[in-house]
């Protein structure tokens, strides 16, 4: 099945007011071609959830220069300035989640699991409004899932059936959102021939990928 | 010796043969310089490491290698890396062995306010209420007091990080470990008297006969 596509028309598939799950951590591991092209091509009222925002001109970090995201869940937004100026002026609104807590929200989506029971932040100001459990007498906090219209994430390699493989810690939240966006762009920094990346070391199946590009170095990083 | 590494050289000798230890951005991250020669410990990155080591030399940065902070490390040979369900499955599921981590307040029920400050920024808390809530230890690099403020109080008033009570707190005047009885002195940095040590703090401690100096060597 062909799956590969081109940059503008990967963008173009994603509307105002999209949800999408963005890969990477500070940047590192993010689909960096696709967050550029979106903010080119002037995207508005995104709903993003992502680890964190990166720093201005980097990442995630050109959307929320872009004034691309009307809502963001994330776990850290302290290395961008300029997201803490947006929700200041009340140009964005902002969900913080512990980051364990995020990743199994995302990881419950993709599953199929109906919520996530944690003994992080009880007690704390983000259990305001939750639902607490007890099971044996142990007390729970009940997360919910998260899912979105798009994941956009980044793999090390991909194979022509869209096999992913990921490198060190630009591995992060890439594998657990490419089970829990509707639909999945991947953008590769390299892409080889099937049979390249063993079986035993793909990390998400190609089956989860619609959409595949390559990170082009001239437009890349 | 400065502050910084008093506290990261006594916290270095907390550290166990063979333990999965998390070191928080800044202060922290210093407690790797000071392991005693030989002792073999992991060090884990929570966004997908274990195996984290200091970047080699400069020009060695790999763009797909970081710390949790952002910074390029290396990779100890032998690392692991993994997603980020993973890594803070580690963190919560009882196998992370320590993590220590910074503070701006620990109270006398031994609870941490460490990820924000109303009214002056928002930076999200990242993995820090996962790390106070789920790590088997949890150790505190502070400063004994900010600007002649009191860190150690009878009640955090900031945001709690978690409601889990700490293990160990160590400043540059003391060495405190929070107990059910409450917070119990245990060492004094080197120079430093047990009233000094009162009188820059806010909780009640308990103070017992002697007082030993703190312990920077093995």
């Amino acid at each position: 099945m062909h799956k590969m596509i081109a940059l503008e028309d990967a963008v173009a598939l994603i509307p105002d007011g999209a949800s999408l799950l963005i890969g990477g951590f500070m940047g590192i591991g993010s689909p960096h071609r696709l967050l550029g092209e979106l903010a080119r091509q002037g995207r508005r009222n995104l709903s993003v959830i992502a680890n964190d925002t990166a720093r201005p001109g980097f990442g995630i970090g050109k959307l929320i220069d872009a004034r691309a995201i009307a809502n963001l869940t994330a776990s850290h937004i302290g290395t961008n300035p300029t997201t803490q100026q947006q929700i200041i002026a009340g140009d964005l609104t902002v969900e913080l989640c512990p980051q364990g807590t995020l990743a199994e929200r995302i990881r419950a989506a993709g599953s199929g699991l109906g919520g996530v029971l944690t003994p992080t932040g009880l007690g704390t100001t983000v259990a305001q409004g939750k639902r607490t459990i007890e099971i044996d007498g142990r007390t729970w906090l009940l997360d919910l899932p998260i899912a979105a219209d798009f994941a956009l994430i980044a793999a090390h390699r991909a194979d022509y059936r869209c096999n992913l493989d990921y490198a060190m810690t630009a591995r992060n939240f890439n594998p657990i959102m490419a089970m829990a966006g509707r639909t999945v762009i991947a953008e590769a920094a390299e892409i080889v021939p099937v049979g390249v990346i063993p079986p035993d070391e793909v990390i998400t199946p190609g089956t989860l990928v619609d959409h595949l590009l390559r990170r082009d170095a001239a437009n890349g990083r | 010796m400065d502050a910084k590494e008093l506290i990261a050289r006594r916290i270095a000798m907390e550290l166990r043969e063979g333990s999965l230890v998390n070191l928080g951005i800044g202060l922290p991250t210093l407690v790797s310089h000071y392991l005693p020669p030989g002792l073999d410990v992991s060090f884990q990155t929570e966004n997908g490491l274990i195996g984290v080591e200091p970047l080699p030399e400069e020009g060695a940065e790999d763009e797909y290698l970081s710390d949790a902070g952002g910074r390029f490390i290396g990779a100890v040979p032998g690392a692991a890396s993994f997603d980020s369900c993973f890594s803070f499955g580690l963190i919560r599921g009882g196998h992370l062995d320590v993590t220590v981590l910074g503070g701006l307040q620990v109270d006398e029920r031994g609870q941490l306010a460490n990820w924000t400050i109303p009214g002056r920024m928002i930076p999200g808390m990242g993995g820090a209420m996962d790390l106070v809530t789920g790590a088997r230890r949890v150790i505190v690099a502070m400063t004994h007091a900010a600007k002649g403020e009191p860190k150690i109080v009878r009640r955090c008033s900031l945001p709690l990080t978690s409601v889990r009570r700490v293990d160990l707190l160590v400043t540059d005047m003391a060495v405190i470990a929070p107990t059910e009885r409450g917070l119990e002195l245990r060492e004094r940095a080197p120079g430093i008297g047990v009233e000094q040590i009162l009188a820059a703090t806010e909780a009640r401690l308990i103070v017992p006969d002697d007082v030993a100096e703190m312990k920077l060597s093995a």
